[in-house]
């Protein structure tokens, strides 16, 4: 479309420059409320220029004793548990989805579309809803304050199933014909044929999963109760509360910042498959 | 090598049967094209032998084993199919050498397979690259390389030249035919194109709603088709047909135009294939034109035997003007009319 009308694109760049700063804003408060001292924090006015306490404060959100007063984990240890727990959940979406889309669309056995539809019914069924029950579960199991408690109760996926259901239905069947005229038994297709087409897929489904995960919230506050176990994204909110003097803000936004940055990582670096895996329809 | 028997194959999906007990034997190194329209069961009976559909009743021996358990690898078999079906992740060196390392084969006798399927087919520049990077005709290359270096006692080949364009058709037709010879496999080819069949096999089955109808080579099907199906199908333009009467060896058209020749009595259906019609101005066979199709080589006149609406085509040498409403005449020699019952099987 080839237009000419100068008001035009100067407001729609006005209001593009608008929501760019209502989103970025608050991100740069962050990034400069990290990298000044406590005192500066709580002055008035706020500080919009970034001061020269960036290493110091991130030396002290990741290998101290946390804010001053509580007793948490240091920060180092929380984003690992972060990140053991993104990885695992996304990780094990995808290996259980693969596998159980493999099944469905591969294989005839009784009930298959009975099994199917039940788990395509367990969309309805996050974790916020059965929230109780899976507590009592992991509880009886002895799975609270672990890895196993923090993970596998989320990682049973119908999303990720039905995706990859869809994925595999756009191969066509003359490839499994082929395969088995090579003389590929069934996983021998999955590992050698199925996967590698599924590439980008997985890596989309990686991206949006793991930030699914490391998002987690509710479910890591339920369960966790030890120090050592705690996630970052659950610790900010305690550390607002935590504190009985006035908050700590350069700690606070440093935590803050550190854990926007591995789901910015995961986006930047797999971007490309992504965008791939999304979009691209032929096989 | 081996040769195939095929003994009362049923096929039926559900309560559906679709395959109603087709018999043939393909001897050992012959070339044997299925043909018919499509939904006659044609590539059903190919993925039968190949082992991709369960065999309802009967038998497929290779050789002289009986396969209707096995796997399709355990067949000794190759099949190309109609899309080529190559593993777009793998390099052309890879696909090809798939069924080899599942095998597992040495390395070293891959490689030696692999590149003298490739120097056999001309696609050694291509080895390295991906399915997606070569052309059309390219890929059924590779598709068959991936057949050759298995060396299997059967090809199987599932409309493979559909997908090309009508020049490149031709060409790989020639090869496939040659290739075949050169190896010396048996080779059974499904295809609906009648002028692929006839110029590839040594022997063709025309298949019919799950029936074979006749199985013999492209000369016999040709000069003495058993049903009018066989007829119809092949032989390009396709064989006229007229309602007749047959008596002391007359055959009377509707009009009342009697043609000498023709066994048997009462009412048949009279076969005339359009390049048999011999141009003839006191012939008894009289055709009012409609229009003409220049081919260049040959013109085709459309019309009807005159005082009927009986389509009726014949096709004359080199190139005539006709104009709407002239009337030709034509004559016929004996043998070459065909004479078909009520049921539509040949009489004589």
């Amino acid at each position: 479309m080839v237009e000419n009308r100068p008001w035009l694109a100067f407001f729609t760049h006005v209001v593009l420059l608008i929501g760019i700063a209502v989103i970025a804003l608050p991100i740069w408060i962050t990034f400069v409320a990290a990298t000044h001292d406590e005192i500066r924090m709580t002055q008035v006015p706020l500080p919009l220029l970034p001061g020269d306490q960036f290493w110091a404060n991130l030396k002290a959100t990741l290998f101290g004793r946390g804010l001053s007063g509580t007793e948490t984990a240091p920060v180092w240890r929380m984003l690992f548990n972060s990140l053991v727990m993104a990885m695992a959940i996304a990780l094990g979406k995808i290996a259980i989805s693969l596998l159980s889309a493999f099944a469905i669309v591969y294989f005839r056995f009784p009930f298959r579309m009975g099994f199917f539809w039940m788990i395509f019914i367990t969309l309805m069924l996050p974790v916020e809803v059965r929230i109780l029950p899976t507590f009592e579960v992991v509880a009886q199991l002895g799975m609270l304050n672990s890895y196993a408690g923090l993970t596998i109760p989320l990682i049973a996926s119908a999303t990720a199933t039905f995706m990859f259901r869809q994925v595999f239905l756009t191969i066509p069947d003359e490839m499994l014909e082929s395969a088995r005229i090579d003389g590929a038994g069934p996983m021998r297709f999955f590992f050698d044929i199925l996967l590698p087409l599924s590439r980008t897929n997985i890596a989309a489904l990686f991206v949006i999963l793991f930030i699914y995960g490391w998002n987690q919230y509710l479910w890591p506050l339920l369960i966790t109760t030890d120090q050592d176990m705690t996630t970052i994204v659950m610790s900010i909110k305690q550390m607002l509360e935590a504190a009985e003097q006035s908050p700590q803000w350069n700690i606070i936004m440093m935590t803050a910042l550190l854990a926007m940055l591995p789901p910015v990582l995961v986006v930047i670096f797999m971007q490309k498959l992504f965008v791939k895996g999304l979009t691209e329809t032929e096989k | 090598m081996a040769g195939i028997v095929l003994d009362k194959l049923k096929k039926s999906y559900g309560g559906t049967e679709v395959l109603h007990g087709v018999n043939a034997e393909i001897a050992d190194g012959e070339f044997v094209v299925i043909v018919g329209p499509s939904g006659c069961g044609k590539s059903t009976l190919l993925r039968m032998i190949a082992g991709l559909e369960s065999v309802t009743e009967g038998e497929i021996r290779i050789g002289e084993r009986v396969v209707n358990g096995l796997e399709p690898a355990q067949r000794d078999i190759a099949m190309v199919f109609q899309n080529y079906a190559l593993y777009p992740h793998m390099s052309v060196r890879q696909n090809m050498a798939y069924g080899l390392k599942i095998r597992g084969l040495p390395k070293e006798e891959i490689d030696r397979r692999v590149e003298e399927a490739a120097d056999i087919l001309e696609i050694r520049d291509y080895l390295e690259r991906k399915p997606r990077q070569l052309s059309g005709g390219q890929r059924q290359r590779v598709a068959m390389g991936r057949a050759i270096v298995r060396k299997p006692q059967v090809f199987l080949f599932d409309e493979p030249l559909s997908n090309l364009d009508a020049k490149l058709r031709v060409q790989m037709r020639l090869e496939i035919r040659r290739l075949q010879k050169r190896l010396g496999v048996t080779a059974v080819y499904v295809t609906h194109d009648q002028v692929e069949a006839m110029t590839l096999g040594d022997r063709l089955m025309v298949l019919n709603g799950g029936r074979s109808e006749q199985f013999g080579t492209p000369i016999e099907l040709y000069e003495r088709p058993q049903t009018t199906f066989v007829a119809g199908f092949i032989g390009s333009p396709a064989m006229n047909f007229l309602p007749a009467t047959a008596e002391g060896g007359e055959v009377v058209l509707e009009n009342g135009a009697r043609l000498p020749g023709g066994t048997g009595a009462g009412r048949v259906r009279l076969g005339l294939r359009p390049e048999h019609l011999l141009a003839d101005d006191g012939g008894p066979i009289r055709l009012q034109a409609i229009l003409a199709e220049q081919l260049g080589a040959s013109t085709l006149v459309h019309g009807t035997l005159e005082g009927t609406d009986s389509a009726l085509v014949a096709a004359l040498p080199g190139t005539r003007a006709v104009t709407e409403g002239e009337v030709l005449g034509f004559s016929v020699a004996p043998a070459q009319m065909h004479l078909f019952d009520g049921e539509g099987r040949r009489i004589g």
